[in-house]
């Protein structure tokens, strides 16, 4: 066999597997991505909530997206809490300020940011949550401030309908 | 081999078998050549291939009457329960029996442990038991999550929660799990899929674990390497299957005994409460075969380093043939090894028992430190081990030290006790 007959199979055999290796790529990415949420999931992406009945002090639960949101109203104390504590003593630092644009209102992800428990109400060290799966403590603006979860409790995208309406999504 | 030479008697067994030579494998497996002196620890492989059969079968019964699907999964395990004929027995023997297969193969795993069953040149066999093992938890995991109880539903998302540690796709690879953005019936309907898939994965590595054992033949407690056929083996059938048999009708008490008298001491009353994705149960635990590792998980204060920790733990398992340095095979020998060995089997237990405690004070202390002890174990203590240890010496045969004159007779009577 000449050097040149083998370089033209060589080159044969290179192309068949890559044209080869895109077929099956392109096959299997569909059964892959079958499991991504689907349209209908997608779809259930805001929810509008109202709020009137909250007095301070105390936290509703809606779910959005399968996943509870806490609305909580703060009282003031809670608030010149959030607010005195040093970003340095945080692990994940952030302004209440940034959390909390109205800083009555508090919304976020009721998930432990650990392993997706839901923390517990007005528990814990810091007066905030506490999360019963693994020891995580939450302070009065949902920030991580002891035990294992990495970053602080989530914000959703919301806004304010009116007064009493709050859009989550 | 024997089997070679195997030729069926009838004129159709010969005409069948020249074409498929199930008769000839059929012959190999009764003519096995097994060593004789296989203690009761060895009978837990045959244990294990019943276990597997009993979760196919009330499995498969079950699927009957079960439906996956987020509204009506509780109700129909309930429907299950009080209206199918026999739905209550099928149910508990499915789900005692999935602790049953644990007990049975943790039994044959510390076996292996014991004995160095895992050593050249048996570690293609030790690496699918231990790919088996992982599809066992995986298949547990999943089919604890059907009946869509509380424990259900959190144990899924805490489990699938492990993956948003992994950095950058974590999330997206969490999301692509749950087929949206918490557990719900995306999740539970591929739960279910899977659930059924696994047994029959499974029950073909079984057949390839039983297919590499077979090359070298059983490792046995003396744990040389025996010539077979030959006057240390007895043939698979009768004496193996016999005593096999023995055992599993002891186990099968066991067994019993949990389905009739206590058929929910195993699991979590906070079950028998439909999923509710508001209200985190007080306690999450998983089952009680996972906790030595969820131990693991929650020792580690990161959440990254924490599941690295808990893989870790069993994926350590895979690389044991060359983590243990020594030649010798048999705990029997190796006077050394045998202490650390009842010390590891004491710190898992110890892990197993503070997985179920809640993960504070004293619990997180003794966590930490059984961890990193498991961790010891196999990456110092057995690497140094082979080199450090004065093993007693070995017996030519399995023979010679029963016979006596033996100078190791002393230890093969250490081994008679621990058979008893």
């Amino acid at each position: 066999m000449s050097e040149k007959k083998t370089n033209r199979r060589d080159f044969l055999f290179t192309a068949t597997y890559a044209v080869g290796a895109v077929g099956v790529g392109a096959t299997i990415w569909p059964m892959i991505d079958q499991m991504n949420p689907d349209a209908s999931v997608k779809a259930l992406a805001s929810t509008e909530v109202d709020i009137s009945s909250v007095n301070p002090g105390k936290t509703i639960t809606v779910l959005w997206r399968g996943k509870p949101v806490f609305i909580r109203r703060r009282t003031q104390e809670e608030i010149s809490e959030a607010k005195s504590v040093k970003l340095e003593d945080l692990k994940h630092p952030e302004r209440d300020e940034d959390r909390a644009a109205n800083p009555e209102w508090l919304v976020m992800l009721g998930v432990c940011t650990h392993l997706g428990c839901v923390p517990l109400d007005q528990k814990g060290d810091y007066n905030g949550w506490f999360c019963p799966c693994h020891g995580s403590h939450y302070d009065t603006s949902g920030r991580i401030r002891k035990g294992p979860a990495p970053t602080n409790m989530e914000i959703p995208k919301y806004e304010f309908v009116n007064a009493n309406t709050i859009k989550i999504g | 081999m024997s089997e070679h030479d195997y030729t069926p008697k009838s004129k159709f067994g010969k005409w069948f078998n020249d074409r498929l030579p199930l008769l000839t494998l059929a012959n190999h497996l009764t003519d096995y050549p097994t060593p004789k002196n296989l203690n009761y620890w060895w009978t837990f492989g045959g244990i294990l291939t019943f276990c597997l059969i009993t979760q196919i079968v009330t499995g498969l019964v079950l699927a009957m009457h079960y439906i996956a699907h987020a509204d009506m999964a509780f109700d129909s395990v309930e429907h299950i329960m009080r209206d199918v004929n026999y739905g209550w027995l099928i149910r508990y023997i499915h789900a005692n029996g999935a602790s049953m297969f644990f007990l049975a193969v943790y039994i044959h795993i510390f076996r292996s442990l014991f004995y160095g069953s895992y050593k050249a040149p048996r570690e293609i066999i030790w690496i699918i038991g231990i790919i088996i093992y992982l599809l066992m938890m995986a298949a547990a995991f999943m089919g604890y999550v059907l009946p869509w109880g509380q424990m259900s539903f959190w144990g899924a998302t805490v489990i699938t929660n492990l993956f948003s540690a992994i950095p950058l796709v974590g999330e997206g690879i969490v999301t692509w799990l749950w087929g949206g953005y918490s557990v719900d019936n995306p999740t539970l309907t591929r739960f279910f899929t899977l659930h059924y898939l696994i047994p029959f994965l499974i029950l073909g590595l079984v057949v390839l674990h039983i297919w590499a054992l077979h090359v070298p033949g059983n490792n046995n407690p003396v744990g040389i390497d025996i010539k077979k056929p030959s006057k240390d083996t007895v043939p698979f059938h009768p004496y193996i299957v016999i005593k096999d048999g023995f055992a599993l009708l002891m186990f099968m008490i066991v067994f019993a005994f949990f389905v009739f008298y206590t058929p929910n001491i195993l699991g979590h009353a906070d079950n028998y409460i439909e999923a509710d994705p508001l209200v985190t149960p007080a306690h999450i635990v998983p089952e009680w075969y996972l906790l030595p590792f969820y131990a693991i998980l929650r020792s580690v204060p990161d959440k990254l380093l924490g599941v690295v920790a808990m893989l870790s733990a069993i994926f350590i398992l895979a690389a044991l043939p060359w983590l243990d340095t020594s030649k010798i095979r048999s705990a029997v020998f190796r006077p050394l090894y045998r202490q650390f060995y009842w010390i590891l089997v004491a710190d898992v237990l110890i892990l197993g028992y503070v997985g179920a405690m809640p993960a504070e004070g004293l619990y997180l202390l003794i966590a930490r430190v059984a961890t990193a002890y498991y961790f010891l174990h196999f990456l110092v203590i057995l690497p140094i081990l082979g080199y450090k240890e004065k093993t007693l010496p070995i017996p030519l045969s399995i023979t010679e030290p029963v016979l006596g004159g033996s100078p190791n007779l002393a230890a093969a009577r250490n081994t008679e006790s621990f058979n008893k």
